[in-house]
């Protein structure tokens, strides 16, 4: 599931797919995180997902609000066009 | 057995989900993998985890998605968007997928003795390490969140501005060209200035 959310960051082109991609490999490595946790029954790998959750929650915040202001910017959400970013 | 069903049913769903063109339909392949995902956590014996992934990520994260697809392709095809998604072969691949679902949600609350049944760990345990091996942890996660929530404010205001500015720029150039002069006088005496 990580090498899934790994090639949807590298073959798709919009911004949106990309922070979906970003997503799924956070879950991935959080599944991974309580797999562990249960297989030696301790909470420790449950906390670690819980900071992932928090960290995935403000990633997306401030991903969604670039994207929302590089599409005044620039109508197609391109990721190429990004890297036309000055200042 | 019910494990696996649900691991086959995430990796299919983020398959689809990955190779999806249109982004609302990729949004509905996600959240039946994040549902998938949870039925995964909670056959792993993580009942709280399971509840916080339906809620938090379900919910608010891919509502934050929704509203921000909704607010990108406003008016651009709407009306050919809405008559494209009310075909039935648009959304019976996820309706497939979350039926499944159902079907094992339904199976595990009528036998309640699940076969593959790992160790489960309580909410109790989750807040006793939490608050207390872990508590410079949950002291940067807010710290991170705080952090997230100026930034986006950040971020969103300048967008509001940038558009207030575009906005007086679009109505002086719809103007004559007195108000372009107009504009050309002040920038060159600002430069002269600085």
């Amino acid at each position: 599931m990580f090498t899934l959310g790994l090639a949807g960051l590298i073959t798709r082109r919009n911004l949106i797919f990309t922070l979906m991609s970003i997503e799924i490999m956070l879950n991935a490595s959080g599944l991974a995180f309580i797999a562990a946790g249960s297989r030696w029954g301790q909470p420790d790998g449950q906390i670690m997902f819980l900071f992932i959750l928090t960290m995935a929650a403000a990633e997306v915040a401030i991903g969604l609000a670039f994207v929302l202001l590089f599409h005044r910017k620039q109508p197609e959400l391109d990721v190429d066009a990004a890297s036309k970013l000055r200042g | 057995m019910l494990f696996y069903l649900a691991g086959i049913l995430a990796i299919v769903a983020t398959l689809m989900a990955v190779t999806r063109r249109h982004a609302v339909h990729a949004l509905l392949y996600l959240i039946v993998s994040l549902l998938a995902v949870a039925i995964d956590f909670y056959t792993l014996g993580a009942p709280f985890i399971a509840a916080l992934e339906i809620m938090i990520y379900a919910g608010a994260i891919m509502v934050l998605f929704v509203f921000v697809i909704m607010m990108l392709n406003v008016a651009e095809h709407a009306m050919e968007v809405e008559r494209y998604s009310l075909k039935p072969s648009n959304w019976f691949g996820p309706a497939l997928l979350a039926f499944i679902l159902l079907g094992e949600l339904v199976y595990c609350t009528l036998t309640s003795t699940s076969s593959f049944r790992a160790a489960t760990v309580t909410p109790k345990q989750i807040g006793i390490a939490l608050f207390g091996n872990f508590w410079i942890g949950v002291e940067l996660a807010s710290l991170l969140l705080t952090a997230g929530l100026v930034g986006a404010y950040h971020l969103g205001r300048q967008a509001f501005a940038k558009e207030e500015t575009k906005h007086a720029a679009d109505t002086n150039t719809a103007r004559p060209d007195t108000g372009r002069d107009l504009v050309h006088a002040g920038a060159g005496r600002t430069h002269n200035a600085a």
